[in-house]
Parts: C-alpha cells; structure tokens; sequence
C-alpha cells in the first residue's frame, strides 16, 4: 500500500513484532488459568440458564458451588458431564437440583474421557449450531437487505429503560443511525453475575441482560427490514463477566461489543489477571459469532494528554491487535479504538487528529476502526460541541474510519435526547456526504505538520513496545505507563475469582470455535 | 419565514435598564428574545406548530414564532422556536451563597499553608458510589490538573491521595482515616435520578456515625454541584463547573487555618 503520510512500514512491522512478543508473553499466563466468569460461561453454553428461589442466576449457582468446594480448578464442564452420566439428567435440571440443594455434583463418580466427550457433544454441537445461525442469520440480512457505507454511525440510547430503549433506538435507525449501542447502567462492570430477564431501571443506561439483547434485536431487526438496513446492535462485553456476555451476545445475534480487558484494568479497575484471561475466551466467542470488537483505547486520553500521549494509543492498539489474533479474532472484526481529543484550542490541533487518525487507518488497514469522539473539552457550550463534532466528522470520512462514535452536542449535560441524536446524525450525514471522496483527492506535504506527526507518533510508540517487551505488559500496567493509571497485578476486583486449571479441566470449545466460522 | 426576523415596528418598549426588572437580551434592551427547542410527542404539521406556540404562550413568550420544525420518527416533532419573555427577575436581591475564601495560584498557596500551617494538608479523595468517571476528581487531584491550573499532587504543601473512580463510602472514610486526613474530596459527575444525592448523604451521616464530621474538611465538586448544594447536604463546601484545583486548594489551606484559630 502506497502510505499518503510517507510511513515507514517497516517500522510498522518491528512495531507489530514488539506487540506480538508482549502479547505472547500475556498467552502464556492465561493458558494456564480459568476464571469463574470464564465457567459460568461454560455452563450457559451447557445451556443452564434461569435463576434461583432467590434471584440468583444458576451458572452462579452451579459455580460458586465448585468453588466453594475448592474444585473449580477441575471445571464446569468436568463436573457437569460426570453429574450427567450419573444421573441421566440434562444440564439445565443438573443446576436447578444444585440450587434447590438437592445434589451434590462434586460427589458423582467420575467417568472416563471418552465417557465425558460423549455424553458432552450433543449439547456442545447444539450451542455452537444456535451461535453459527446467528451468525448466517446476519450474514443474509447483509446480502438481502444490505448496510449503511462506511464508517459506520453509532449512536448510544440510555434511557435505562430497554422498552424506551427501543423506542429511541428505531427513532435514531429512521434518522441513518447503522449502530445502536445501549448503554449499560453504570456499576454493572463490577457486579460479578449478569443480571436476568428485561430490565426497565439503571443510572445512565440500563442492564446488559440476554433478554434485553433480545428485545433491542428483534426491535432493530424490525426497523431494518423497514428500511432496507441492517442496523447493527452494540452491548458492552467488559467487566468481570466478559465471556459470559460474549455468550449471550452470540445467542441473540448481537453485532458489536465493547471487549477490552486494558480498558477495565484502568479503568474500572477490575484486576489485571483475571480481566485477561477473561477477555481471551470472550474474543473466541466474539470472533466465531462474527462480532466486531470495540477496544477503548480513545479513552486514554481523557485522563492522559491527547499530544503528550497519543503513542501510547497507538501501542495500546498494536498489543490489543495481537491478543485479538492470538484469540483468533479476524482484522475485519476488529474496531480498534482511538479518539479526537486534543483542547480544541490548540493551533493546528486538527493537523494532528488528521495526522493520527490517517496513521491509524494505515497501520490497521482491514479494520473497522472505532473513532471516538471529543468529550473531555466538551464544556456545555452545545454551539461550540457541535462544531467540534463536526471536525471530527471531517476526520472520520477523510481517513476513512470504520465506525464512527457520533458525538453529541449536549455531552456533558446529559444522556442524549431523541433531538440531540437527530442533529448528531445530520451533522455527520451532511458532512460524510459533503466531503465522501475528500481522502481519495488530498496528499500530505512532504515534511509538513501531517506527516511529521504520523512519524513522531509512530516513532514513540516503538520506543514505548521496546520499553514493554523488557518489562512485560502487567509491569507497564503497574507503572502507570498507559491513561496515567497504576495498577497493581495483584489489585483491583476480580482476582478471587481466577484458579489454577487442573489435570481433568477441560473447555473444547477454545478448539472448536477460535478462528472459526 | 414569517414576520419578526426583519420586523420594522417600533420598539414601543422601555429600552432603559433596570436591574430590579431583568430580562432576557437579545438585540436591544428588553427585549425579552429566547431561543428554545424541544420535542413534542405528535406528528409534524401545522396542528404540531400551533401545539409549540400554545406551549411558548403558556412559558410566557409574546410572539412566538416556530422557526425550524421537523419530524424526528413517526409521532416526534423536533421545534426551534423564538419568543419574547414578558417575566422579569429582581437582580438586586439575590443572594447566592458561595465559597469564602480567597483563590491563590499554586505557589501562593504553598507558602501560605508553610507560613500558616507549617505542614503538609493529607487531603483524599475519590469519584465515589457507582460513578465510574474520574475525569473530575482527576482534574482537581492528578499532577497533570486540568487547563493549565495544576493538579493537589503537584502542590509542595499538599499530601494527595486520588482513590480513582467507583469507590465506595465506607472505603474512602477507612483511608482517610488511615491517613489522618484533613480533607476528603468527593466527586460526582453521574447525576441521573439524583444518586448524587443520595451518594452524598450516605457519606455525611456515615461520618456523623463514627464520630468524624467536625475533624476533616469535607468538599464535593462535579459540573452539577452548587456550594448551596453541598451546604444543603451537610459538606463544607461545594465546587461546580469552571472551578479548578487552586479554588480547592486555597478553601481548603484557608479554611483549616480558620477551624485551628478558634
């Protein structure tokens, strides 16, 4: 590819080889290690579902049972098979038993190998079946009905009601809106179980719970037929129960989802071991159920300075990249985030933004790049934000992102209103249609301010995965290096929830879904 | 569009100001113009234009006039509209109540903490409840501050603590008092359905519980906090939007030296 900002792609490859070293060395911890987010999601795919007499889910259940026994280290799935062979029962009644008190899995008798594969493929072959029609499912509304052009407009609904939810999002699908994400209320990253059923409560958004997923599909699959446009559903898949609502998000045939582990170290701060691991079994499943990924790197710098640090968003994608691949995550399903967030009142700022995002455009040319917009210098002047917004739109179709966060004038203030969304969209319609074939038409100066910047940005970040592969990703983490954030390894929620894996554990379907279709 | 942009008639009004009877500015005084928008639940169409005048008539707008109208999705209207108030406020006779204290730059506040004080202050503070946002506590606390004006950590004379976001009550009071703390700063940017609120008390009547109250300098700031606010909720002082980390930092250096006087 012929780089309009006179990249060295060379660099670009040392760059991706430094990233991959430290992201190998992450592998190596995970593998050895299981979470309980990681077995309750092992048991959703063994189809348990529902709650308990008093509200709690039954994967909880069922592996807070385990690892109140000390044997999660063995798994779930060991566990539930020899309970199956035992009793002849399915997984589903297994659990319900469990709640009610009446079994003890840990004391069935333990089958042979082969026994355990046998009566396990069924209900294996079932959920990876229910998560492929999903997949094709979508893959035919993109051939039938067809897409928004790139990028795409992603808009948030929070009412923290899902029915209002709805309500707002078909209103924003109407107005060119191709993904709808619905925020999550805030805290939910920290609640170690998914909540059940739908959900009409929350602050500043409501639950992710499957039955919410479920409404906002079957809504958006309405309006999309209506309009001709598959309108993509977005949840975040972070926190402590990643996998488990990659799981969910996979059943119910959800598009995109926020999944990033560095994201919740810094800031949520969820610990380090435990978000990893996690997150590698998420990215399995997101990558199999043909899930685009947002990773949260735009939000670095709205703790860190958007000049000083910039390269550390770029390293952050570049590690990020590789711990996708290593989970067998395509490139095209990978919306590497990065953000608009220098003080607007900077000369030549917007040089700059254009400089990084073309950089970031070069360096990950299949992917679907998640740009975000300005929030931190959005000061309740909605005149001036949407202007602001409105440059950052320019940014978004001359370097050709693949999915573009609308800001809205209000942020700020408040959750957006059906008009602030309305005038967001039109901002961004008017412009990516004003401006389509802008980057086809303009070059960068040689030794100008663009291709300067790309190269010194470029050029630290290198000097930063140096800094890391000696050190080690959970070191970096430990020093602060990325958001101005120290986290320690052993801090942070979470870490109670990681065992060791044991000589029976066993989890196929790291086999049968990573890198597959 | 109709009549008003380029209107001609007389300003038969009173065009001399009165600062007992204020009003909104728009070209010439008093003349009363606001500009508004809003959604209304019903279809577009003149029924709906009426509908947003009827509205502006009842807010107390003279003349109003829809300038812009569209519909959002079936059944929601979105309106620009203009009008003229006819209220007027009293401006001589407000009375907000505000921080009484002197603001000094960073260095000022320094030496003033060594002259007066003749320590360091160990002031902590944390985004505290379920609010997951940093950003303001950040501001206030980290080195780096926040538009140019420093951050506590950056200070000499301050010993500062930034517990990050999503802490909890219980667990902010344990490190300050760990720490023997002589100021906690909470922050709150999330404010939907008031948890703010109830975050806040919860801290209060937390502290009076243990006994701790009147022995640290309690603030809350967050773009939604007012000093009235805070004063209301039982803090010592509140700090809303455009206030910055040498605000917090000359209260706080100012009002301890104030508290050990008496």
């Amino acid at each position: 590819m012929q780089s309009k900002l006179g990249l060295d792609f060379k660099k670009v490859e040392r760059a991706k080889g430094l990233a991959k070293e430290i992201a190998d060395e992450v592998q190596s911890f995970v593998e050895s290690y299981t979470t309980v987010a990681v077995e309750r999601t092992l048991c959703r795919l063994m189809g348990i579902d529902g709650v308990d007499a008093n509200g709690v889910p039954l994967p909880n259940v069922v592996v807070d049972e385990l690892k109140s026994k000390g044997v999660l280290g063995e798994g779930a799935l060991f566990h539930i098979a020899n309970a199956m062979i035992a009793t002849g029962l399915s997984p589903q009644q297994i659990a319900e038993k469990v709640a009610e008190g009446n079994m003890d899995i840990t004391k069935a008798s333990i089958a042979d190998k082969a026994q355990l594969e046998k009566v396990l493929q069924p209900v294996i072959d079932a959920s990876v079946n229910k998560i492929r029609a999903r997949r094709e499912r979508r893959e035919h509304y993109l051939k039938t009905i067809g897409e928004g052009p790139k990028p795409y407009i992603y808009v948030i609904v929070a009412t923290g009601n899902i029915y209002e939810d709805a309500v707002q999002a078909e209103a924003a699908a109407r107005q060119g809106a191709d993904i709808i994400a619905v925020i999550r209320t805030t805290g939910q990253s920290l609640l170690d179980y998914v909540p059940y059923g739908a959900t009409t409560e929350g602050f500043g958004g409501t639950y992710a719970t499957q039955e919410n997923f479920k409404i906002m599909r079957s809504a958006m699959d309405k309006v999309g037929e209506e309009l001709g446009r598959y309108i993509r559903v977005c949840n975040y898949c972070s926190g402590l129960c990643m996998p488990e609502i990659a799981i969910m998000g996979a059943f119910e045939g959800l598009d995109v989802m926020l999944n990033d582990a560095l994201y919740g170290i810094l800031f949520r701060d969820i610990n380090m071991q435990r978000t990893l691991i996690d997150q590698y079994f998420s990215r399995i499943i997101n990558g199999f159920a043909g899930v685009i990924i947002n990773t949260g790197e735009d939000n670095y710098l709205t703790t860190a300075d958007a000049v000083e640090a910039a390269h550390t968003v770029l390293a952050s994608d570049l590690i990020n990249e590789q711990l996708a691949l290593l989970a067998g995550l395509p490139e095209e399903q990978m919306g590497l985030g990065h953000a608009f967030e220098m003080d607007p009142m900077l000369e030549n700022g917007f040089l700059m933004e254009l400089a990084q995002a073309q950089m970031a455009r070069e360096i990950f040319p299949n992917a679907p790049l998640k740009y975000m917009p300005p929030t931190k210098f959005m000061t309740g002047n909605i005149f001036r934000g949407h202007l602001q917004d409105a440059l950052f739109n320019i940014v978004g179709i001359w370097t050709q992102q693949g999915i573009q966060l609308l800001g809205m004038p209000t942020e700020a203030i408040h959750t957006p209103f059906m008009s602030d969304r309305f005038l967001s969209i039109e901002n961004a319609k008017y412009i990516f249609g004003n401006m389509k074939s802008i980057g086809e038409e303009m070059e960068f100066k040689e030794g100008g301010i663009v291709r300067n910047r790309a190269k010194e940005v470029l050029d630290k970040a290198i000097e930063l995965l140096e800094q890391l592969t000696s050190e080690g990703l959970f070191n970096a983490l430990e020093k602060g290096i990325f958001a101005d954030i120290k986290r320690s390894r052993v801090g942070g929620k979470g870490l109670d929830g990681v065992v060791e894996k044991g000589a029976n554990y066993m989890n196929p379907f790291i086999n049968l879904l990573k890198g597959r279709k | 569009m109709s009549g008003g942009l380029y209107s001609m008639q007389a300003k038969d009004f009173d065009q001399t100001l009165d600062l007992t009877k204020v009003k909104p500015y728009g070209d010439t005084m008093n003349d009363g113009k606001v500009q508004l928008s809003f959604t209304l639940p019903v279809p577009e169409g003149p029924e709906a234009v009426e509908a947003a005048k009827l509205l502006l008539k009842k807010m107390g707008f003279e003349n109003p006039l829809v300038a812009f109208s569209k519909e959002l999705t079936p059944g929601f209207t979105f309106f620009n509209c203009y009008g003229s108030l006819v209220h007027t406020v009293d401006y001589s006779n407000i009375y907000v109540p505000k921080v009484e204290s002197t603001t000094m730059d960073m260095h000022e506040c320094d030496e003033y903490i060594k002259e007066n004080i003749g320590r360091k202050l160990v002031v902590v503070g944390a985004s505290t409840g379920t609010d997951a946002h940093t950003v303001g506590i950040d501001a206030i606390m980290n080195m780096k501050g926040y538009a140019g004006h420093y951050g506590l950590e950056r200070y000499d004379m301050f010993d500062a603590y930034n517990l990050g976001s999503q802490v909890p009550n219980e667990e902010l009071l344990a490190k300050a008092m760990e720490l023997k703390a002589d100021a906690i700063l909470v922050s709150q940017t999330v404010t939907q359905k008031d948890v703010h609120i109830q975050n806040l008390t919860n801290l209060i009547e937390l502290m009076e519980a243990e006994g701790l109250r009147d022995k640290m300098i309690v603030v809350c700031g967050g773009p939604r906090i007012s000093h009235e606010l805070a004063k209301e909720l039982g803090f010592d002082a509140g700090f809303g939007a455009n206030t910055y980390a040498d605000d917090v930092a000359s209260y706080i250096a100012q009002e301890y030296v104030k508290r050990n006087k008496q």
